[in-house]
């Protein structure tokens, strides 16, 4: 249970003269719900592209479920079970609701292109479990009403639901979400800790969070870890993270401390 | 039970066969526009695959027809009547020839396909136009293809039947695949790149894929044209002739098939009826000289069809440039 299902060790990335994460080591257990916070320009986001292969770490590890995902390309490290959504929503915006989450189950077709233009029975077997599981996770969200529209129709809390929704479609074992709660007022904030507590024991997934609301990030994650100018500052139980002084300086500054 | 969309390929192609036995009694002014028609569906369908649902924008299909005219002319003068002079024998060859300039088509595709990983929008398009330039030149200069001369004097293999059936079956390729899961990877290439590859898809993959599927109908269109034509030439593949097939996807409607094919019609007949306009017996006179010069009149109706309808007849998606 307590295996490391990612294991960050020493994870370095470096823009030219400017080291944006840097020596960065943590765990995220699998079933785990790990929060990583930090004022803007921390390099959180930056830490979610290097686990999803976006960039390459200059040095340093990342490992997943046993094996180094470092040099792979991110559709290769989805396929081995860690899924995101983004900080700008990222959905398909010329697809229905329905075809954004179809999508995702693209990697997980047993039949290839050949069966895809003489359609036959395979085909359609196949096509109706994919259609199935599609509608399913759509029923779970409550997007069900909203299956045929245009994505863009959603309202800014039902397109990053639906980015979630679109996530869990590639079947993950770990899920990044970036900030997830940005632009939503507080009900929205608090049905989406709701969500995500439910998505994390319905799907028994790891669930690693990014996030700028304290309420968030308090109320649902065991662990949390503090990011300030791409290093590790603090790392610990909400009780913990709440009264550190290195963190409480980061955030407010020294006087405060 | 059968897939619409197949009993509609099946209904297509019957419906081909049946007009072509009675195609010796139309007009040969009007069989030539509608063959023209056939030809033009096939490569605005293609290329829409490509520039449509892939959002790759490439200006290079003309050179793609090019490899697959060529092809498929110097394998039927080569083979002549090898498999005999029967029917069956000269048909054989001929789907032969086709499938052949299909695949040499594709695999210029696939060399542009490449390039097509690392770059996007106008980048893309100005070396794909490099490579429609670069099969020209070297068909300019290759003797056994008649070089500058053009090469002639193949077979009229091309009918109604062989150019409508082979039209349906792009439709019918181009619909299934967009239509399908497994196909959702293109449209997914188009809206965004790095949400695709979050999601698991190779867009690697796809795009070539796009490019070395649009490629072969390009090259088999280009088969079609040689043996109907008898004679092609390599300025016959050039950057135009490239613009007119782009030119259809954006008027149809980019990544709507139907819309396209409208437009191949369209664009197809409209050239041919501003000619007639001008012998309407009754234009006033001072009009004349104006629609005498027709293709004024065809840059204009394309300007203002532009500017009313810029998503295209059919289209959703907008004439857009693609955010890097």
């Amino acid at each position: 249970m307590n295996a490391p299902l990612l294991q960050l060790d020493q994870a370095t990335m470096q823009f030219g003269g400017l080291k944006c994460v840097c020596d960065l080591s943590f765990i995220v257990t699998a079933g785990g719900l790990v929060g990583l916070i930090g004022p803007n320009g921390a390099g959180k986001t930056t830490v979610f592209n290097l686990i999803t292969g976006v960039y390459r770490p200059t040095a340093g590890n990342i490992t997943f479920a046993g094996k180094s995902v470092v040099g792979h390309r991110p559709y290769r490290i989805t396929s081995r079970g860690i899924a995101r959504t983004f900080q700008n929503i990222r959905l398909f915006g010329s697809l229905t609701v329905f075809d954004n989450v179809r999508t995702a189950c693209n990697m997980h077709l047993r039949h290839g292109i050949s069966h895809a233009l003489m359609r036959g029975p395979k085909f359609a077997a196949e096509n109706r479990t994919t259609e199935n599981f599609v509608e399913e996770l759509l029923q779970i969200f409550g997007l069900t009403a909203a299956r045929d529209e245009p994505c863009r129709s959603l309202s800014y809390g039902g397109q990053r639901r639906l980015e979630i929704v679109r996530a869990l479609a590639t079947r993950p074992k770990l899920l990044l979400l970036d900030e997830p709660a940005a632009g939503m007022n507080p009900t929205e904030k608090i049905e989406l800790m709701k969500l995500i507590r439910f998505t994390q024991e319905k799907f028994g997934l790891a669930v690693l969070l990014v996030e700028h609301d304290m309420k968030v990030v308090m109320g649902i994650c065991e662990r949390i870890i503090v990011l300030d100018y791409g290093r590790k500052i603090a790392e610990g139980t909400p009780t913990e993270i709440r009264a550190d002084p290195k963190v409480i300086a980061a955030y407010l500054g020294k006087e405060a401390a | 039970m059968l897939e619409r969309t197949k009993i509609l390929l099946l209904a297509a192609v019957l419906a081909s066969a049946a007009i072509s036995f009675f195609a010796g009694s139309i007009n040969p002014y009007y069989y030539d526009i509608l063959i023209s028609i056939g030809i033009n569906i096939i490569l605005a369908t293609s290329l829409n695959l490509v520039n449509g649902y892939t959002g790759q924008f490439s200006l290079g299909h003309a050179g793609f027809m090019a490899a697959g005219a060529y092809g498929s002319a110097w394998l039927t003068l080569a083979f002549g009547y090898a498999l005999g002079t029967s029917v069956a024998g000269t048909t054989a060859l001929f789907v032969f020839a086709l499938t052949a300039g299909g695949l040499i088509a594709a695999l210029a595709g696939l060399a542009v396909g490449v390039p097509s990983l690392r770059l996007r929008g106008d980048y893309l398009a100005i070396v794909t136009l490099g490579f429609n330039e670069i099969i020209k030149s070297v068909i300019q200069n290759a003797e056994p293809l008649g070089a500058q001369r053009g090469l002639g004097g193949m077979v009229a293999h091309t009918n109604f039947f062989w150019t409508f059936a082979l039209a349906a079956l792009t439709v019918y390729v181009v619909l299934n695949l967009v239509h399908s899961t497994y196909g959702s990877g293109f449209l997914a290439v188009r809206d965004d790149e790095i949400a695709a590859e979050a999601m698991g898809i190779n867009t690697t993959k796809y795009k070539v894929l796009a490019f070395v599927i649009g490629a072969f109908f390009a090259g088999v269109a280009g088969g079609l044209y040689a043996h109907f034509k008898q004679f092609i030439h390599p300025e016959g593949f050039n950057f135009l002739r490239s613009m007119d097939i782009v030119v259809m996807v954006i008027l149809g409607g980019m990544g709507s098939t139907i819309g396209v094919c409208i437009a191949a019609v369209l664009l197809t007949i409209l050239p041919e009826g501003l000619r007639a306009l001008a012998h309407l017996p009754w234009l006033p006179d001072w009009l004349r000289p104006i629609a005498e010069n027709r293709m004024i009149l065809y840059s204009l109706l394309l300007i203002i069809l532009m500017i009313t309808r810029p998503q295209g007849l059919f289209g959703t998606l907008g004439w857009k440039r693609k955010k890097a």
